[in-house]
């Protein structure tokens, strides 16, 4: 009974976490008038369930990251979700975040190593790279006997880029099995939906046929993300990668930004930023 | 003037191979990475030495520079292996954003570059990989010019910490530069002095260089010959000093004349001291099929179409003079 309550209890710290990461995205957009919203607020409750409670990690960070989990934000153009996370989790002072997308900025619009800022370790935003630059840090962990797992995030409309699926059919056949990744089908793209753009089909089917361990989340469930990821972890090194299918609602938590790919890439102007904060509201402070 | 003789002909890509191995021994983080061509660019000993270190991608180029980029995250120094076309042209965003702009230590080994692939024609010859690759912010460029060169400078880029871009070819070449050299990135090789017309050389035409200042010594003219290994960064030491003796140059390489070793020399003239200067390279084309001697002579790369070019610009610095 004690753990179920403290359980419970860590379950609404982290809502109140990712209250304030969504608050944090909305204020940085809105900031530089340029970003990615709706994939951010998307993605948020599965970055916050990752670096607070599923991930083994250091904000003391080190680039090789021995011993500990790693993250691969392959769709880098939601950046202000990640960014907020790694500030919100003590990589760097969350003071830094207002500097995002600004000249001089460790924050650029799409993540990089670039800048040194600490957290990231691979440049992304040109879509597909990053699910084969994840297989090379899972082949090193192995290599140097390190026990940490790898995780990786996906846009949907990124699975249209070919290099994904040379990475798909690369991890079964050599069992890369300490690799957990996530697609946010939220079924939206730049040009509309992923079914009028162009349709992904089966997904669960297509990454079965590839030899994957397929699972699939409610992303936009806290507990369920948790759960889920938990499972995951406790698949690896079973001889299989592991894909979830994470269903989520682009704009999640903010009503107007919600269902639609028209926040893809959008900022808010004054009014819809005081809108948008009216209903994320959280007992954390804003940087 | 220094004679060049050699006792036996190999080819750069076996020197590839054979330094691959010597730097496996030598750093146990030495990877490699292959897409389906470990024969031709002679990864098999490393393989058989090796075998937990080396990763066979299959025909996935792309997926082969993101998983080289990720490898290093741990401290890895992968080595990728392919042809100079499908490592360059082909993966071009891979390497920039995974690659270069990530600052990652990872060594592209690019084999079959240039004309001198041969028969299997203008697919397959990259005539503009040194160009695409010299304008990564911080890539490293090297076109080593024999078989002994090419071991050293493998075994100098896995000390070596960032991306490089490593380019040798497929003929059986003659073995001229010492066995165990050492092999300095960015410093220019003297292979011979001489005091009328400077020649700066890199990767097969180094040879061809060497052939034409024999028959120019015998024409009475002293041409200055310098191996420009690294492309970038250019030795722009030995360049201005080579220039300021002999006041007019002439490069050669197996490249598009467009975005090469000549304009990185060019580029050097026009800042600092303005000169005459021919280029003997790939005149804006394609390749096609043929022998490499066939090639080299029909696109004119070949040691005749050396001596021509400093010639010509022999004349140009004549006609300036007056």
């Amino acid at each position: 009974m004690q753990t179920e309550e403290k359980e419970t209890l860590q379950l609404e710290e982290l809502e109140q976490v990712a209250k304030q990461v969504r608050r944090d995205i909305v204020r940085m957009v809105h900031g530089c008038q340029s970003g990615h919203p709706g994939g951010s607020l998307g993605c948020t409750d599965f970055l916050v369930a990752l670096y607070f409670k599923v991930m083994t990690h250091s904000p003391e960070f080190n680039m090789n990251g021995e011993g500990e989990d790693l993250f691969f934000l392959s769709n880098g153009h939601i950046s202000p979700v990640w960014y907020s996370v790694l500030a919100r989790a003590g990589y760097f002072d969350v003071s830094e975040l207002k500097t995002f997308r600004k000249l001089d900025s460790r924050l650029q619009g799409h993540p990089t190593t670039h800048e040194e800022l600490p957290g990231v370790r691979i440049a992304s935003g040109s879509l597909g790279q990053g699910l084969s630059v994840a297989i090379g840090a899972a082949l090193t962990k192995k290599l140097n006997n390190d026990p940490g797992l790898v995780f990786t995030l996906h846009g949907d409309g990124e699975l249209q880029e070919g290099q994904i699926w040379e990475a798909a059919l690369f991890a079964p056949h050599n069992k890369v099995d300490n690799l957990i990744s996530t697609i946010d089908v939220n079924g939206q793209q730049i040009d509309g939906p992923t079914n009028k753009v162009l349709d992904l089909g089966n997904l669960r089917a297509k990454w079965e046929a590839f030899g994957w361990d397929v699972m699939e989340m409610n992303g936009n469930d806290l507990g369920n993300v948790i759960q889920t990821l938990e499972l995951a972890k406790a698949k690896a090194y079973k001889g299989k990668p592991i894909m979830i299918l994470m269903q989520t609602n682009m704009g999640h938590g903010v009503d107007f930004m919600m269902g639609s790919h028209k926040w893809h890439g959008v900022a808010p102007n004054d009014e819809q930023l005081s809108l948008a904060l009216g209903q994320l509201t959280s007992n954390m402070q804003d940087y | 003037m220094k004679k060049y003789t050699y006792t036996e002909s190999k080819d750069t890509r076996s020197g590839f191979g054979a330094g691959l191995v010597e730097a496996g021994r030598k750093n146990k983080d030495v990877v490699a990475l292959c897409a389906d061509l470990v024969g031709s660019l002679k990864m098999g000993d490393f393989i058989k030495e090796f075998p937990e270190r080396f990763v066979q991608v299959g025909i996935a180029e792309a997926n082969m520079m993101g998983i080289a980029a990720g490898m290093t995250i741990g401290g890895k120094i992968p080595f990728t292996g392919t042809f100079a076309n499908f490592s360059t042209g082909r993966v071009y965003d891979q390497i920039r954003q995974s690659i270069a702009y990530s600052d990652k230590n990872v060594k592209i080994c690019a084999s079959h570059a240039g004309l001198t692939l041969g028969e299997d024609g203008a697919t397959h010859q990259i005539l503009e990989d040194i160009g695409m690759m010299k304008m990564l912010p911080g890539m490293t460029v090297i076109n080593p010019c024999d078989y002994n060169q090419t071991k050293a400078a493998t075994m100098a880029i896995a000390e070596y910490e960032g991306p490089v871009y490593l380019r040798f070819g497929r003929p059986v070449i003659p073995v001229f530069t010492p066995a165990d050299q050492e092999f300095v990135i960015g410093k220019a090789w003297m292979v011979n002095e001489g005091t009328d017309v400077s020649i700066f050389a890199t990767g097969h035409l180094v040879w061809e260089a060497i052939k034409a200042g024999e028959k120019l010594a015998e024409m009475g003219i002293s041409a200055e010959i310098i191996n420009i290994h690294t492309i970038k960064p250019l030795d722009a030491e030995a360049v201005l000093k080579s220039v300021a003796k002999t006041g007019c140059v002439v490069s050669a390489e197996e490249h598009n004349r467009l975005g090469g070793l000549g304009d990185s020399i060019a580029q050097l003239l026009a800042q600092n001291t303005p000169l005459p200067m021919e280029y003997v390279a790939v005149n804006d084309s394609f390749g096609e099929s043929g022998t490499p001697e066939q090639l080299m002579k029909k696109y004119g790369l070949d040691d005749a179409h050396i001596v021509a070019a400093v010639q010509k610009v022999l004349e140009r610095k004549k006609a300036l003079a007056k």
